[in-house]
């Protein structure tokens, strides 16, 4: 039993490192650590510098331009980014609809679409949640009928997120509506130029358009854009929310918030003393990094045994509900961090290129925003309930 | 990085376990526990036979030459069943500061007979006015003739009752609080000058209120330098503790995990209830969070002492807030079976909030936290 790095991971760690000393370009890093907007430029700009460097597609086979890392080296390369404030990669490309592609897909859909997702050229977004289809995924109701060469699809998705920034969605629609639920559901890669389709922005409380719904009315869809059988789009769909999530316990993001949340507490001034000498506040930084060192040390055991070939499945579902509560409560401290400095909303003071006057202490103007913003953690990606369903019927049998 | 146990480790882990499997039935356990003994002689010299009281010393004596992941796989083994006998008072507590502080001969005939089983030893450390504090040390020791005698009182030592020597902390220069100035004694339990008042607690193990009155003691070592080895033995306690503890967690999930299974409430079992399933899948999720850290504390003996000291801090506290969750849930979910004395899972139950009240409590060890706060884990 050894939890330290063996010289080799180490090795690797310090490759990770360099390269993002020399290549992460430091005005999008800043943007980062300041809560900034990113743009969509910013993101697409360090994803070529990944592909670049052939370390975009960390989960792919080699074959297809992955970097065929251990789940202990990808484990390491999103630990550092998340250290130097990389952006977070979009995952809906990458990571989502590119190994539905690379599993159920054919050789020509492969052709078409691989190169170009590795290449951050076209951007993908999500078309699952409906209106009446949020935790009971299956409930869908966007229908696909196919008419001669095409499917006409028909119906709204909803939380899309980045979709207006979108050139093509992959939608679940129903081809069966007589079938069982799962069973009559299909996998389709729709081009959001498509006649038909309306993208309207979804202003969440933090006053982001970070969201959007899509409708879809009488939308042409070539039958050659169907990933996997018709009707068998539920596989791809449950491929997709099992496949590998190594980072899915943000330990990288939660110990960056956390050292940046020690620099603010020992700045920001109470009763004449640093704030992270009271109390009260030191007792719950002390309660975020116990449980900060519990989770490091569950998701290490766990890329463990992936590592030994196990595959983790509903035991990502605890770190999915470990992770985001301990990411919300540490925007919970930055929030009583600022004291009454977290009331201001100034949206102007997001943006890189803003040159006038701050309210209050620098950090403070995107502490509230941040943290109703991340009240989503515990909702998307299987909200921490259906997380716990999942642990009580796979892991519990019950 | 590897969280696969060595073949030694194994070994040892398989050799608990069936002792515990085959030695250690509920029945039998209640049998030892309300004997005047409070444990059974006879299976501490079967952990004698299987080696087990040398686990953590040199082979010089008999020894496993084990560290914090063996004495792990003992103590985790030990908490699924558990176990009365005193392991942590002898060889974890005792035994440990003896093998750190003691002469060459004095380990020679000490260390020897505990590997044999011939000696149960208990270290009085704490005081009634410390608390969790191992520097709060009003005892005192004084030379006399070749030898030294002990004033003071001690708190809560636990197995002091049916120890044959006591491992004695007092102080031979400073005033109460001083970091310095501590000494460690062997004192015989049954000296003159020596008393004490036996208990049971609540959790089935037995301690001692014990008091000396110019009791002769015998110095370990060097006057004044026992702190730091002090402390090294209280980690190696604490390593202990967490694992216990996370063996008794694990045994409380099955037992209610299978009892929400079998118990039927409105025509089903009352696992099928949602409001049920997430609170037991909170509890497993306590218990992966105790074992984490018992591998953490356990593999973190080695490094300087301020990221030693912050680690095992953290991880005695976690133990300290996941074990309370987990075993007021277990009774939660047993109903009114969890509240009974014949059922196993009450003492599981009652040990893993007691083992919260040894070797510091969690807001003991959150203070300790919060004052290590900047020590940085990656310099590790």
């Amino acid at each position: 039993m050894d939890i330290n790095y063996t010289p080799e991971e180490l090795a690797f760690r310090d490759e990770v490192r360099a390269f993002l000393d020399q290549k992460l370009p430091k005005e999008i890093a800043s943007k980062v650590k300041k809560n900034q907007h990113l743009g969509k430029e910013d993101t697409i700009r360090w994803q070529k510098i990944l592909n670049e460097k052939g370390w975009m597609a960390l989960h792919w086979p080699k074959e297809h331009g992955g970097t065929g890392w251990s789940p202990i080296q990808k484990h390491i390369f999103e630990e550092e980014c998340a250290e130097y404030g990389a952006p977070t990669v979009l995952p809906f490309g990458v990571n989502m609809v590119a190994p539905v592609i690379i599993k159920f897909g054919t050789e020509e859909q492969k052709k078409t679409y691989l190169p170009s997702i590795l290449n951050s050229d076209v951007w993908w977004c999500q078309g699952y949640s409906e209106p009446g289809a949020g935790s009971d995924l299956a409930g869908l109701k966007t229908k696909a009928v196919r008419e001669g060469d095409h499917y006409v699809v028909n119906g709204q998705k909803t939380w899309t997120t980045l979709g207006q920034h979108a050139d093509w969605i992959f939608c679940l629609v129903r081809t069966d509506p007589n079938a069982k639920k799962q069973e009559g559901i299909s996998f389709l890669l729709i081009d959001m130029q498509t006649p038909g389709i309306t993208v309207r922005p979804l202003i969440t409380l933090d006053g982001e358009h970070e969201v959007n719904e899509v409708f879809f009315d009488d939308v042409k869809v070539p039958v050659e854009n169907l990933v996997g059988e018709e009707n068998k789009g539920w596989t791809c769909a449950k491929y997709l929310l099992t496949f590998e999530r190594t980072g899915i316990a943000g330990v990288g993001q939660s110990k960056a918030a956390l050292k940046h949340l020690k620099e603010v507490a020992g700045k920001v001034q109470q009763n004449g003393k640093p704030l992270i000498e009271d109390p009260l506040f030191r007792n719950r930084l002390a309660d975020v990094e116990m449980e900060l060192m519990a989770l490091e040390m569950t998701n290490l055991r766990t890329v463990a045994a992936a590592q030994a070939g196990g595959v983790p499945g509903a035991e990502s579902s605890f770190l999915k509900i470990m992770g985001t509560e301990l990411r919300q409560e540490i925007t919970d401290l930055f929030r009583r961090a600022a004291g009454p400095y977290a009331q201001p909303f100034l949206p102007e003071t997001f943006e890189a290129d803003y040159d006038g006057e701050m309210v209050g202490p620098d950090f403070a103007n995107s502490v509230s925003t941040k943290y109703f913003n991340m009240r989503k953690l515990s909702i998307f990606g299987g909200s921490n309930e259906i997380q716990k369903n999942i642990i009580a019927k796979m892991i519990l049998g019950l | 990085m590897d969280f696969k146990l060595s073949d030694e480790q194994r070994m040892l882990e398989e050799t608990v376990g069936r002792l515990v499997r085959d030695g250690y039935p509920f029945d039998v356990r209640e049998k030892a526990r309300t004997s005047e003994l409070g444990y059974s002689t006879e299976m501490w010299q079967q952990f004698a036979e299987l080696g087990l009281l040398g686990v953590p010393f040199s082979e010089d004596f008999g020894g496993f030459n084990g560290g914090g992941p063996e004495l792990m796989v003992v103590a985790e083994g030990f908490g699924r069943g558990l176990v009365l006998e005193p392991y942590l008072a002898t060889v974890v507590l005792s035994g440990t500061l003896i093998n750190s502080l003691g002469s060459d001969s004095q380990k020679e005939e000490l260390i020897s007979a505990i590997v044999g089983g011939e000696v149960r030893l208990a270290l009085a450390a704490y005081e009634p006015e410390g608390r969790y504090d191992h520097t709060h040390v009003a005892t005192s020791a004084e030379k006399s003739g070749d030898g030294y005698v002990i004033n003071g009182s001690k708190a809560v030592v636990l197995h002091g009752d049916s120890a044959d020597k006591l491992v004695v902390i007092a102080r031979t220069a400073g005033s109460t609080n001083d970091r310095n100035g501590l000494s460690a004694f062997v004192v015989d339990a049954s000296a003159d000058g020596v008393s004490r008042r036996g208990y049971e607690t609540i959790d089935g193990l037995h301690a001692a209120e014990i008091t000396f009155n110019k009791a002769p003691a015998e110095l370990l070592g060097e006057e004044g330098n026992a702190t730091d080895a002090l402390e090294k033995s209280l980690a190696l306690g604490i390593v202990a503790l967490c694992a216990e503890a996370t063996g008794a967690m694990e045994v409380a999930c099955d037992q209610t995990l299978d009892y929400i299974k079998e118990r039927q409430q409105f025509g089903v079992a009352i696992g099928k209830f949602q409001a049920l399933q997430h609170r037991m899948v909170e509890m497993r999720m306590e218990l992966e969070k105790a074992r984490s850290m018992t591998i953490l504390a356990a593999c973190s003996l080695e490094l300087s002492a301020p990221v030693r000291a912050k680690r095992l801090a953290a991880a005695k506290a976690l133990i300290g807030k996941s074990g309370r969750k987990v075993a007021e849930e277990a009774i939660q979910l047993h109903g009114g079976m969890g509240m009974m004395e014949e059922t196993a899972l009450s003492h599981y139950a009652k040990r893993i909030v007691m083992i919260d009240h040894q070797l510091g409590d969690l807001g003991y060890h959150m203070q300790q936290l919060e004052n290590l706060l900047d020590v940085d884990e990656d310099a590790a």
